[in-house]
């Protein structure tokens, strides 16, 4: 006896919640690979899950069982050169021939760290939990900059194409039931009078005629009731709603100059990374505009900006100038949120300093969603940070955080983008 | 014997073709009397396969971070091409469930039909061990009871505290069996009516137990019993029933796992009977079909294929060895038992003088009703088999710098080789040996367990994390201590962990 059964059609995402199940215990583990994989990424790669890297001992489940030592008794398949009483040397440990350590290790790869994937979604989850855009809610509607058309009930006139048939015939009906009901009303009672007149045993010949003469013109009248009417018509109705636009453009501002070496741009880099993830949880598309200064200010690719050498004296305010240029050039800030995001090692022309802060409270941070200052550096503040600080003082779009090396990094992204409620409080 | 039209050998299955050959594989079957529960044989994807695998053998599972982290590990490995999937699952239950993996060719649902469906599900119905420590019947029921009941847990307790009992109890699972003692056999219908019923009682007893009621002069100078009055091995089950701080819902969830290990007890024990059994059979019953002609040439090439790798024995020097492969070992034996009865040697006849020359196919009943695979290779491992697999046994004394090969396959080292490798399966000699020696019900509720090596095998290392989960069901001081030649008492772990100067 045997029963076929198909299951292939079944849902095969029976272990969905255990793996969540997974995920949800080993989160603090997780949470670390994933910080430390922002590293490998380039700035604008986002499309892909992330593989997720366990140590395991973490993830052992322990249960008593017999470890190493002891007399050990085991039968091998396979005898090519043994004779009874063979003497062999002791095989180094992890060779394999596996002198009998029972279940210590179900595993038989050794020590391999335990490695899976998680999806995009999944990563960005977990990288930025608990973290969300500063502004956002505030200021989406505040600046409409795109129209969506959706359905808006029904109006009277319109173009053809848009005549909603059902609609209409309903009102047709509706419209015939009433301009028609008194008379048919009437019509009812003409014809119960001529049955009555029929069955009157008395010949009523002219009575008869007048009476099927009157319903015949009241017919006539109710079938004159158009079947369609202009007044029946309905068109569909369509508005333009506003909706925010779902473009953003992120600057990246580093300085370049002979004082910040590769290590200080390799941070500069995991936080611009960092930024562009977290955008992508919300914007559609994203621009980044590279913008590397010393002395002068240009705009780069990628490559460029966080690999090629320059030397030379720092004046930071050429790249927000610039910035401030592209803005107004290419990034309307009705169409586009902008983002900037500025790395430097602190130093600056200390004439130039007053002269940054004035340009980001002027002309940038009017029409930035939000500006991130990060100063990577060891040593004590400088001008621009100082002045820097006066600004961060009244703006509340503006937020700078000092880093010091890399661990930092992940930690000060948190700080300035957590909740604004916490912010605010 | 009359030929008959063969059965269509197209690579690509479907539930008609199924069908017919199902019912010639059930036909052969009969012949050769084995007897099976009811088959239910389910088809299913790959994915799925991957979601069976990580239930462990549960077509029910209980949510549990464990089977995710399984889950995830089969996934990976099957994803990068470092694994096959196994041809089929097979649960011990009635109606028997198997699944047959879609990808599979014709061939290949053929064998696993009759590996699975008849093999593995005969040795369910007939093995001595399954008959009596499994239910068949009912345990899809209580798995289900199981997955609803904890499902429950977490939505009046939190997904984190079941989660923690759950990892206690899995730390403790292998210790939550009864070995010699045979458990009642569970039904659902029993398990739902007694479980309220049962949650009050047992905390009565456990009340009982830990009452701190002040007692008479008279009753305080009696010496006190000691508890348990004799070692307790089934940790899991004296906890369910004397733990002091349990909720009466974790003890379910003690009591659970306890059931479920239990459950999976018969099926390590007989590792290479069954998948020896099974294996002989699908052999023996496609090789039947072949010869009355209902299966090609083409068929019987492609399953051989896969017949000699799944029954492919490594040597100890190469790189694929990893110990004895069980198909192996399981389906050799059997074809030498078959071969003993019908061929038997003199050596045979000297060494088992009971069989020899008698009906294989009795003499093959017998054995796979009535051993276990410890007992199995004692009773019927052959001189013959030892010389083809070249059987040699090492001993390893970690006092010696060396190894030593003890015996070989030759005439003195056949009864030496047959009992290690008897030892070897002996699951009582692989697991720990560990008892509940006593639990201070009078004192400061501490529990104290002891570890007996065998062969002087010390206990592993994870013992100080199974003790924190001992520790977290008990809720008071665990310890647990082994004797030295000596009969000294040294304590190998504890919970909370003491300084030495509280240690006695």
């Amino acid at each position: 006896m045997a029963n076929f059964i198909d299951r292939r059609l079944n849902s095969k995402n029976k272990s969905t919640v255990n793996r969540q199940r997974f995920l949800r215990r080993y989160k603090t583990q997780i949470k670390k690979s994933v910080s430390d994989a922002v590293t490998q990424r380039g700035v604008t790669d986002v499309n892909s899950g992330e593989s997720i890297t366990i140590p395991k001992k973490d993830l052992g489940e322990p249960v008593f069982h017999q470890g190493k030592g002891g007399i050990n008794d085991v039968v091998h398949p396979g005898n090519d050169q043994f004779t009874t009483g063979d003497h062999i040397e002791r095989p180094q440990q992890g060779q394999g021939q596996g002198s009998g350590q029972g279940e210590a290790s179900d595993s038989g790869e050794g020590d391999d760290n335990f490695v899976f994937s998680i999806s995009k979604d999944e990563y960005l989850d977990l990288l930025f939990e608990d973290l969300e855009l500063p502004n956002l809610e505030k200021s989406q509607l505040s600046k409409i900059v795109e129209y969506k058309t959706v359905r808006s009930g029904y109006c009277a006139e319109g173009v053809p194409s848009n005549i909603d048939i059902v609609k209409s015939l309903q009102g047709s009906i509706a419209r015939r039931i009433a301009m028609t009901s008194s008379k048919r009303k009437q019509l009812k009672e003409l014809e119960a009078a001529l049955v009555q007149l029929e069955q009157d045993p008395h010949d009523n010949i002219k009575k008869t005629k007048e009476l099927k003469k009157s319903i015949q013109d009241l017919k006539d009248k109710i079938a004159k009731v158009p079947f369609i009417d202009s007044f029946d018509l309905h068109y569909r109705n369509y508005a333009k709603q506003a909706i925010p636009t779902s473009r953003a453009v992120m600057f990246c501002l580093m300085d370049v100059s002979g004082s910040m070496d590769q290590a200080t741009k390799d941070i500069a880099k995991r936080f611009y990374v960092l930024l562009y993830l977290f955008l992508t949880r919300t914007y559609k598309t994203i621009d980044v505009v590279y913008i590397r200064h010393h002395t002068q200010a240009s705009e780069v690719d990628e490559e460029t900006f966080f690999y090629s050498k320059e030397t030379g004296g720092t004046i930071a305010s050429t790249a927000l100038e610039l910035m401030d240029k592209i803005i107004k050039e290419r990034y309307d800030s009705k169409d586009w949120n902008i983002y900037g995001a500025q790395a430097s090692d602190g130093d600056n022309w200390a004439d130039d300093s007053p002269k940054c802060a004035n340009i980001l409270e002027k002309n940038i941070l009017p029409v930035a969603r939000y500006f991130s200052y990060i100063e990577i550096t060891q040593r004590a503040h400088q001008t621009l940070w100082q002045h820097y600080e006066t600004v961060a003082a009244t703006q509340n779009h503006f937020a700078m955080q000092h880093i010091k090396d890399v661990t930092d990094i992940y930690p000060v992204f948190r700080e300035l983008f957590k909740k604004r409620a916490e912010q605010a409080a | 014997m009359k030929k008959r039209a063969p059965l269509s050998d197209s690579p690509e299955w479907t539930f008609d073709l199924l069908g017919e050959y199902q019912t010639e594989i059930e036909r052969v079957a009969k012949h050769y009397r084995l007897d099976t529960y009811t088959n239910q044989i389910e088809v299913i994807t790959a994915e799925q396969m991957m979601d069976a695998y990580a239930g462990v053998g549960m077509p029910i599972g209980y949510n549990h971070w464990t089977f995710g982290k399984k889950f995830i590990q089969t996934e990976q490995t099957y994803r990068r091409g470092r694994m096959g999937l196994a041809y089929e699952i097979v649960i011990n239950s009635d109606p028997c469930i198997s699944y047959l993996m879609e990808e599979n060719s014709m061939t290949m649902q053929a064998l696993v039909m009759a590996h699975a469906c008849y093999g593995h599900n005969s040795f369910f119905k007939g093995n001595y061990l399954f008959k009596s420590w499994t239910d068949a019947s009912s345990i899809i029921d209580y798995l289900l009871f199981a997955k609803n009941y904890i499902a429950d847990c977490e939505n009046k307790y939190g997904i984190s505290e079941v989660e923690s009992t759950l990892d206690a109890c899995h730390a403790l699972m292998n210790h939550g069996v009864d070995r010699y003692k045979r458990p009642q056999k569970i039904s659902l219908e029993e398990e739902l009516k007694r479980q309220k019923s049962r949650e009050e009682y047992l905390q009565s007893q456990v009340n009982n137990l830990w009452r701190t009621v002040p007692e008479s002069e008279e009753v305080k100078n009696k010496p006190k019993p000691r508890f348990p009055s004799e070692p307790q091995e089934n940790i899991l089950y004296f906890i369910e029933k004397n733990a002091p701080l349990l909720k009466p819902w974790q003890r379910e969830i003690v009591r659970i796992v306890r059931k479920i290990s239990q459950y999976f007890y018969p099926q390590k024990q007989t590792q290479v009977m069954n998948e020896g059994w099974a294996c002989f059979w699908h052999y023996t019953i496609l090789n039947h079909l072949y010869d009355e002609g209902l299966v090609t040439d083409k068929f019987m090439l492609e399953f051989l294929h896969n017949h000699t790798n799944v029954v492919a024995q490594p040597e100890y020097n190469s790189p694929y060895y990893s110990g004895i492969n069980p198909y192996a070992l399981g389906f050799n034996m059997f074809i030498d038992i078959k071969r003993i009865c019908e061929h038997p040697t003199e050596e045979d006849k000297q060494w088992f003088p009971e069989f020899a020359g008698s009906n294989w196919l009795d003499t093959l009943h017998f054995a796979m009703e009535n051993f276990k695979d410890e007992s199995f290779i004692s009773q019927y491992l052959s001189p013959k088999l030892m010389r083809d697999f070249k059987l040699f046994h090492i001993h390893d004394n970690d006092s010696n710098n060396f190894l030593e090969v003890s015996a070989i396959h030759n005439e003195q080292g056949y009864q030496k080789i047959r009992t290690a490798l008897s030892n070897q399966y002996n699951l009582s000699n692989k697991e720990t040996n560990i008892q509940i020696i006593d639990a201070k019900v009078n004192g400061d509720r501490s529990l104290t367990l002891k570890y007996t090596p065998h062969q002087k095998i010390p206990l592993g290392d994870s013992k100080d994390e199974v003790i924190k989960h001992l520790f977290y069901l008990w809720q008071f001081e665990v310890k647990i201590m082994q004797e030295d030649e000596q009969g000294n008492q040294k304590i190998l772990a504890s919970c909370p962990i003491k300084t030495t100067e509280e240690v006695p």
